[in-house]
């Protein structure tokens, strides 16, 4: 938030004092469409000093640009729209960014107070919509009330953990005359985030930390929300001890760093899966034992003791009992826990890691992330993936749809710096990649920002291109086109007896011509479709930056994700590839 | 009933805003915890409201609920009533069906439970209740024989026994990391 001055009283109307509080409150730019009941706001938007909003063609669209801004940025993601349907096309980019944690400020119109509740035209109940998937919202029943309740809600949106507030405005209370003045105080009597951890919780746990001797750090998103990447770098080369990044943690620590384990989960590497299953400890960071990860509950990590820390106190314990309970952020969690496994290991307090590391290494020895190319000599999904990681490199952000190409994106992307990886991860939306692209790249603007879609996905949102040509937002987007919703197809090769309904989605016909529709969207258009041509396409696409960019990569469309732990199996059941069972139990146990 | 299942007594202060009734409604049913009982009312102080809401816990732990409970904003504090040190009462209305016979019957009934009529008609006596749960129960099982047009029953209100009140009271179901 900006330190600006209070000031004491200032005629103006709602509409006015909306557009000044976000300016007040620090906000940049907004991701939104105007319509009847927020029209009002519309007007002082054309006169913000402070303020770039940007027209986007859907609500979802600005909601998903919004998710993307924050989730590049660290501050808070802003959109808005009217009442009725725009602000129920907000609802799912709202639902995405509770679940995955996202400071989101989504503004609305509303009907006249005096028409709420007689379904007038273009109404709908937002507030009750949206309940159960904000962190908090708010109707406004006076003008000058607006400051207020937006220092509010920023300030529960950004703070403890992050998540969406709503804030929906009446039309006459936007056109009502008020006077302005910000303090940007707020009075939550009910919210009060704990962010100090407990000094006897750390100790208890830095106890475990040094006696363990199997253990492994769990890092969840909250270490990236609490910008605690460092302080996770300092305790894990402090300790000793292998680090799995979650998908919403990809970034949190360096994939090239010989600590680094890999992704745990469904789709995650054997080594990672594995040693959270036969560790003694796992401590838990920002992490939320979500099924994806744990698989069946009941048998994941049955040896291990848990250090759950987090700064939701109810997370703590919801899905696997924790033996050590940590509220707190990360941040401070970390740099607390630093600190206390110091004092351990100076009291000579200090298990042996040296067995686990040679099990830990046997196994990624032997079950490295890998593919096999299509037999058919169709283009392999993966290596355009990983060609794109060498050649654009650590430094770029990369943006996931939902589906196969977001698990190879995490996969095979070496992750080097935080923030540079952003996809959908609890609700797992089709359709987030090229919105929320746009928002990161409106918020990172030197930095090059590549989404990796796929041609399901990218037919939900690729309105936002023409958002993104007429802005000068110069996005990338590498569409990983396998003609089919393949995830889903991936399932029913796998669960169904390869009875393909409805994954087809016939854009092998070229049905649409993603080329042609790209250029109709104002992006430079290409297609590759053999590995010979995939580095200098991707070497042309990276020379284009006054405008975006697609590259329609058709590729096989038997590729599947592997490895993978099926739906409700345990995670001792992961298969390395097809048909590929891995054998852990050499007795050399530690 | 199933065998696990425990009722616990929740008094929950929240700020009177609208729509908070709504929040906590609508947190318990998106959870699946069951409500019992609930009754809302004003407190003291005319910013807070107070909410006594009996739950049917089954399976999830009581924690879960009062966790998420803590996080609604409008939430202000949260205790668990004992029952064994709370005092806890419902009001009930009975409409029972009564004839010349056996109307002096049904009133003294009713001046055992010390309960009260508060309308009378030629074929029906209308009788006001308070009491603890289990006193009510009793109360309907005498009257039932004589025949009973309609109830209608409050939620439970319930106060901590002794001299402290809500508002002093050590949050007991705040953050677990400080009982633990």
């Amino acid at each position: 938030m900006t330190d600006a001055t209070p000031t004491a009283g200032i005629p103006m109307t709602g509409a006015e004092s909306l557009v000044r509080s976000l300016e007040d409150v620090g906000a940049e730019v907004v991701f939104g469409i105007p319509g009847g009941a927020i029209l009002p706001a519309y007007d002082p938007l054309l006169d913000a000093r402070s303020l770039r909003h940007i027209l986007v063609r859907h609500e979802q669209g600005a909601g998903h640009a919004a998710t993307g801004y924050a989730q590049a940025t660290g501050k808070v993601g802003v959109c808005m729209a009217t009442s009725g349907p725009g602000a129920t096309n907000l609802v799912t980019p709202i639902a995405d960014a509770y679940m995955d944690s996202v400071p989101l400020v989504a503004i609305t119109g509303q009907v006249p107070s005096m028409s709420i509740g007689t379904d007038a035209f273009q109404e709908a109940d937002i507030c009750g919509i949206t309940m159960p998937i904000t962190k908090h919202n708010f109707l406004v029943q006076h003008a000058e009330d607006i400051p207020g309740v937006i220092a509010a809600a920023f300030h529960i949106a950004s703070t403890g953990r992050p998540g969406p507030v709503l804030v929906d405005i009446p039309k006459d209370v936007l056109q009502a005359q008020t006077t302005f003045v910000w303090t940007g105080e707020v009075d939550l009597p009910g919210y009060r985030p704990n962010l100090k951890p407990h000094g006897k919780q750390v100790r208890e746990a830095a106890k475990l930390i040094a006696a363990a001797r199997r253990p492994v750090l769990y890092v969840g998103g909250g270490v990236l929300k609490a910008r605690a990447a460092e302080e996770l770098r300092r305790l894990a080369e402090l300790t000793g001890i292998p680090v799995v990044t979650t998908l919403m943690a990809r970034g949190a620590f360096p994939d090239s760093h010989r600590q680094h384990i890999g992704m745990p989960g469904m789709h995650g590497g054997v080594t990672a899966v594995t040693a959270m299953q036969k560790a003694d400890l796992l401590i838990a960071l920002g992490a939320r034992f979500d099924d994806r990860v744990t698989g069946r509950l009941s048998t994941f990590a049955p040896d291990a003791k848990i250090i759950h820390a987090d700064v939701d106190p109810a997370e703590i314990g919801k899905n696997r009992t924790a033996d050590v309970p940590i509220v707190g952020d990360a941040k401070a969690v970390i740099a607390d826990l630093c600190d206390a496994v110091r004092a351990e290991f100076a009291d000579g307090h200090r298990a042996d890691l040296t067995g686990w590391w040679q099990r830990l290494d046997s196994w990624r020895e032997t079950y490295p992330l890998g593919y096999e190319n299509p037999e058919d000599g169709s283009l392999a999904p993966q290596y355009v993936i990983s060609r794109l990681s060498e050649l654009v490199g650590p430094e770029a952000i990369y943006v996931a749809g939902v589906g196969q190409h977001q698990m190879w994106a995490s996969q095979f992307i070496s992750y080097e710096h935080p923030y540079t990886w952003l996809n959908s991860g609890g609700l797992g939306t089709m359709g987030y990649a090229v919105p929320a692209a746009m928002g990161a790249q409106v918020g990172r603007p030197d930095a090059t920002v590549w989404a990796i879609d796929g041609d399901g996905c990218f037919q939900m949102t690729n309105q936002e291109l023409a958002t993104c040509a007429i802005e000068g937002i110069p996005i990338k987007v590498a569409l990983i086109n396998n003609g089919s919703l393949g995830m889903v197809r991936q399932w029913q090769t796998l669960f169904y007896e390869g009875r393909y309904s409805n994954t087809n989605l016939g854009t092998r016909r070229f049905i649409p011509d993603f080329v042609k529709l790209a250029d109709a969207l104002g992006c430079a258009a290409m297609r590759c479709e053999k590995a010979e041509d995939v580095d200098a396409t991707i070497s042309k696409a990276m020379a284009i930056n006054d405008q975006p960019v697609v590259v329609d990569f058709v590729v096989g469309q038997d590729a599947m994700v592997w490895p993978m732990v099926a739906a409700g199996a345990s995670n001792d059941e992961i298969m390395a590839a097809r048909d590929l069972r891995p054998s852990f139990d050499n007795p050399e146990a530690v | 009933m199933a065998s696990d299942v425990t009722r616990h007594t929740l008094s929950v202060l929240v700020e009177n805003k609208p729509g908070v009734l709504a929040r906590v409604a609508s947190l318990f049913s998106r959870r699946a915890f069951n409500i019992d009982s609930l009754a809302v009312g004003p407190t003291e102080n005319p910013d807070v409201s107070r909410m006594t809401i009996v739950v049917a816990v089954t399976g999830l732990p009581l924690e879960q609920v009062t966790k998420q409970l803590n996080k609604l904003v409008n939430v202000l504090k949260i205790v668990e009533l004992d029952p064994d040190s709370a005092v806890q009462r419902e009001l009930v209305l009975v409409k029972v069906r009564t004839d010349a016979q056996n109307r002096s019957h049904v009133l003294e009934t009713v001046s055992l439970f010390r309960a009260k009529v508060v309308d009378v008609a030629q074929d029906a006596v209308t009788v006001e209740a308070t009491g603890a749960p289990e006193k009510l129960a009793a109360l309907i099982s005498m009257l039932e024989p004589y025949g009973i047009r309609e109830i209608v029953q409050s939620g439970m209100v319930a106060l901590s026994r002794g001299g402290r009140a809500i508002s002093s009271a050590e949050p007991r179901l705040r953050p677990i990391d400080r009982t633990a």
